[in-house]
């Protein structure tokens, strides 16, 4: 009997539950079917077509919810880094680097200044020292383990002042700016070994090695070019110069470099573009430069061996230009570092295939991308069958050294790899991105695709320079998205003035044909290059240690904690020990003497995310932004008397605009404010 | 000894008799020692939490309480309660957070003594531990009444926040939050342990209380003491 009506009750339950079931799927369907009726009105509405709504479907992401990968852009002559987050293509950040920025209070008193004054041209014999404050960044490198990204740190460089800067990936902050002490501005960085033990940094528009004077018709034996190799110490997070060094080179204008891993490890390339040593003189009849530094059929792809440079450097083979170590071009070529292969006509990319073993050369003036084999170029090295440059340097024979040629059409510039066996070719003359089947071990991935041919032409909008795919540049590549970062916008936005803005447009990659998904204006700046990274491979920190200073990246001995807050006066010098936390700091008035010495030492004692603080001083030009537990110093001379209000600028609580305070600077004269 | 201490003590049960009912002597034991150990493990544990939720903070703001320290985002709450004129969290009980632990342990204390008295002061012995998680919560609503009534007549939002009592249990709202406070796992096992306390004392009682009736406030022998067990010889 008790069976039995445990058996009913069960039986009952299982009826109710499935009862309940039927209802909520009925209920669902009918919200579905009222929703997608409401979606067939906006698409009506819109004009819309079903490959758009397919491409917002595929790039929504709903509010809350986060993108899987983010984007590191250079920002161009902004000086700055930008991240975006993929597929949204929001712009979640703008990381200053080069040139100040008030929103982040860098450059106007406090770590930024500091750190933007490290990249400051210093004073010598050929002049006073000079401030930089702007920068023309082009490519960002994340940083590698084994030659994949290990989500750590992002280095890039400024071309026009020949400087990389550092980027701590846990704070999305510059912590450091080298400038390079031998030339003025590079093209090709930033680039980093499988290791991110060398970030790579080669000149471009070459001048004598060391800055000074030499006439340009002394260009060919007093110019030189040269590829710098920056070490970089992960343990201080720094680049050290005193183990970096250059190598010398023939004063033909390198370009984009790479370095080389897996079967290439230990080796690095660089391409060169007007190898005729044109140096000019148009208003004597001479050509301009783009038809003189055109003049020759082929350009030099530059084969280095880093691991014997390396070598040669540790055992002091080198002089010093600046204080920097510098590889003399003779002992280049006497100790097998420096090798030239021919390329087609000014070139631009050289990139690596994901798995070391093949260079993709781009043609730029030629409708070819050129794939030279490692393996072939070791064996041309070996065979010794070489005629040499000028300079000395040898040429391997490019008949030795290419595996093949595809012809993929008109402007090849830069060329990504996805996780398919596929590269992608940025077209800048025909406005498209070209697909192309790699070869080698690869075939086996697209077994319908021949090897090294073309499999697809995309059209964009307009004039693509890089393209950028997740991990294109490492031993794993991610594929799905392709970025085109596309130089001119023409009629895609909204006409906003004669500065257009740059078009970035994300292109799906993850079925066999490509796919178009959206269209981002950016008018901040010009987008050059980009990395993008899975976002679980970050490790970013929310707040700051109690007491961080991002100059030392330590926790600063000046950091004030809650109840040590104070004001010191020796003599005219007053030191300032103030804790910021909402909605007040402490203290709140500081009384100075016109003329006094200041120092002031401000620490944001939150410990909340997103609870950041400002100190803007009015008149004295003083913007700090302080994140969470971050510690900065801010210097000056209180030169002009009167009463000055210091406020926080960033929004911070209710009580926001209650958070001030005076700096009472007393004219000189009057009774002295005592301190203790 | 003396029959005072003889009449506290109450009756004992002579050995041969332990070993004939080993489990029914016993436990009474376990359940009050059991419960000493649940009071003492408690004190590592927190006793109360509260979670504040507002749209700033979706995952809510949580404070926890120990009996002798505040755990938690007590920082963020008390830069929250300067806007309503509450008084810093830790403020609050420091009297009886500073005696919390070595009362918990004294009460631990008082419960095994109580194992061996098997007299109706086993009850006074143990019944201050039984009552420990009332009297906490009790002192918690005094403490949040204490600081909920006496909020700064001069802060920033004393025009929207008025003095008010939050709950020490259950739901409650208080400006832009929703609040939630709920007991954790310090108090949950001092209420088992307070469960444990008065099944070992009715235990206690049912075996001995028959043999104080029987008057003789004595060691009992073994044949006094086989009368109550054959009374209650269903219930072991």
């Amino acid at each position: 009997m008790k069976r039995q009506l445990k058996l009913a009750l069960v039986a009952a339950l299982a009826a109710g539950i499935l009862l309940l079931a039927g209802c909520g799927r009925r209920a669902n369907v009918a919200t579905y079917q009222g929703e997608s009726n409401q979606v067939a009105a906006v698409i009506a509405q819109r004009h819309l077509t079903p490959a758009d709504v397919v491409a917002a479907v595929s790039t929504y992401e709903p509010t809350g919810r986060h993108d899987p990968y983010i984007m590191f852009a250079s920002g161009g002559q902004d000086g700055q880094v930008l991240v975006y987050g993929i597929p949204s293509m929001r712009l979640l950040d703008e990381i200053p680097v080069f040139t100040p920025d008030s929103m982040a209070g860098w450059g106007y008193g406090g770590a930024g200044n500091s750190i933007l004054r490290e990249g400051d041209i210093p004073a010598g014999p050929t002049g006073p020292a000079m401030q930089i404050s702007w920068g023309d960044v082009h490519h960002p490198a994340l940083s590698q383990t084994d030659a994949k990204y290990d989500g750590k740190y992002l280095f890039v460089n400024d071309k026009a002042n020949g400087r990389i800067a550092v980027i701590n990936l846990s704070y999305f902050m510059t912590t450091q700016i080298v400038k390079n002490p031998i030339f003025n501005n590079g093209h090709g960085g930033t680039f980093v070994t499988p290791n991110t033990r060398y970030v790579i940094e080669t000149s471009q528009y070459n001048a004598p090695l060391g800055g000074g004077y030499a006439p340009l018709k002394d260009y060919e034996h007093a110019y030189r070019g040269e590829m710098t190799f920056w070490r970089f110490d992960r343990k201080t997070g720094r680049i050290d110069p005193n183990q970096s060094f250059a190598i010398e080179l023939p004063p033909y204008w390198q370009d984009l470099a790479i370095a080389g891993h897996i079967a290439s490890d230990g080796w690095a390339f660089c391409n060169s573009f007007n190898v005729a040593l044109y140096h000019g003189d148009d208003m004597n009849g001479k050509p301009s430069f783009e038809a003189g530094a055109t003049q020759r059929d082929t350009d030099y792809l530059h084969i280095i061996h880093l691991t014997q440079a390396e070598a040669d450097f540790k055992a002091g083979k080198f002089t010093r230009i600046n204080g920097f170590a510098v590889i003399p071009l003779k002992t280049a070529i006497a100790d097998k570092i420096l090798y030239f292969t021919p390329e087609t006509k000014s070139p631009h990319g050289v990139d690596v295939t994901p798995d070391g073993r093949y260079l993709v050369v781009n043609g730029k003036l030629d409708p070819h991308v050129t794939i030279y084999s490692f393996q072939k170029i070791l064996a041309a090295i070996a065979a010794g069958n070489y005629r040499h440059d000028q300079y000395g340097v040898p040429i391997l024979p490019m008949s030795q050294t290419v595996e093949a040629r595809v012809e993929v059409g008109l402007g090849p510039l830069h060329t990504q790899f996805d996780d398919k066996g596929y590269a992608y070719t940025s077209l800048f003359l025909d406005s498209a991105v070209a697909k192309w089947s790699l070869g080698g071990e690869y075939e086996r991935l697209h077994p319908n695709a021949p090897a090294w041919s073309l499999v697809e032409k995309f059209p964009i909008q307009y004039n693509v320079g890089h393209l950028a795919i997740p991990g294109s540049d490492t031993a794993q590549p991610y594929g799905h998205y392709l970025l085109s970062l596309n130089k001119w916008s023409l009629d895609r936005f909204d006409t906003v003035g004669p500065l257009y803005p740059e078009d970035l447009q994300l292109i799906d990659i993850s079925g066999p044909k490509m796919r178009l998904l959206s269209d981002t204006p950016l008018g901040l700046g010009e987008t050059h290059y980009a990395q993008i990274i899975p976002y679980s491979l970050l490790h970013v920190a929310k707040v700051f240690p109690l007491g961080y200073s991002p100059l030392t990246g330590t926790i600063s001995k000046y950091a004030t904690q809650p109840g040590q807050e104070r004001i010191i006066r020796q003599g005219n010098h007053v030191t300032i020990f103030m804790s910021a936390v909402r909605s007040h700091y402490t203290p709140e008035v500081v009384q100075v003497n016109q003329g006094d010495d200041v120092t002031w030492h401000i620490t944001n004692i939150e410990r909340t995310p997103n609870a950041t603080h400002g100190l803007a001083i009015s008149a004295y030009n003083v913007n700090l932004t302080l994140n969470p537990g971050e510690t900065e110093t801010v210097h000056f001379v209180a030169d002009r008397a009167g009463v000055f209000s210091f406020y926080c600028t960033k929004f911070c609580s209710a009580l926001h605009l209650e958070m001030a305070g005076y700096m009472v600077v007393k004219p000189a004269g009057s009774a002295t404010v005592a301190q203790r | 000894m003396s029959p005072t201490i003889n009449k506290v003590l109450g009756p004992r049960v002579a050995p041969e008799f332990k070993q004939e009912h080993p489990l029914k002597y016993r436990i009474p034991a376990w359940l009050l020692t059991g419960a000493a150990v649940l009071l003492l493990i408690s004190v590592f544990l927190p006793y109360w939490q509260i979670t504040m939720y507002a749209p700033q903070y979706p995952n809510g703001l949580t404070v926890v309480s120990y009996v002798n320290h505040l755990g938690g985002r007590v920082d963020e709450v008390n830069i929250l309660n300067q806007y309503i004129g509450m008084r810093p969290l830790q403020d609050a009980a420091q009297f009886e957070k500073r005696i919390a632990v070595a009362a918990v342990v004294a009460l631990a204390l008082l419960l095994v003594a109580a194992v061996e008295v098997h007299s109706p002061w086993a009850a006074l012995l143990s019944i201050p531990a039984a009552l420990f998680p009332l009297g906490f919560l009790a002192d918690l609503q005094y403490w949040l009444a204490n600081f909920g009534l006496h909020l700064d007549p001069h802060a920033p939002l004393n025009m929207s926040v008025k003095p008010f009592i939050p709950r020490a249990l259950g739901v409650g709202h208080i400006g832009q939050f929703s609040t939630q406070a709920l007991p954790a796992a310090g108090l949950i096992l001092s209420i088992i342990a307070s469960g444990l306390i008065i099944a070992g004392l009715w235990r206690q009682r049912r075996i001995f209380k028959p043999l104080r009736d029987t008057g003789k406030s004595v060691r009992a022998t073994a044949s006094q003491a086989e009368k109550p067990s054959t009374s209650c010889g269903s219930c072991s």
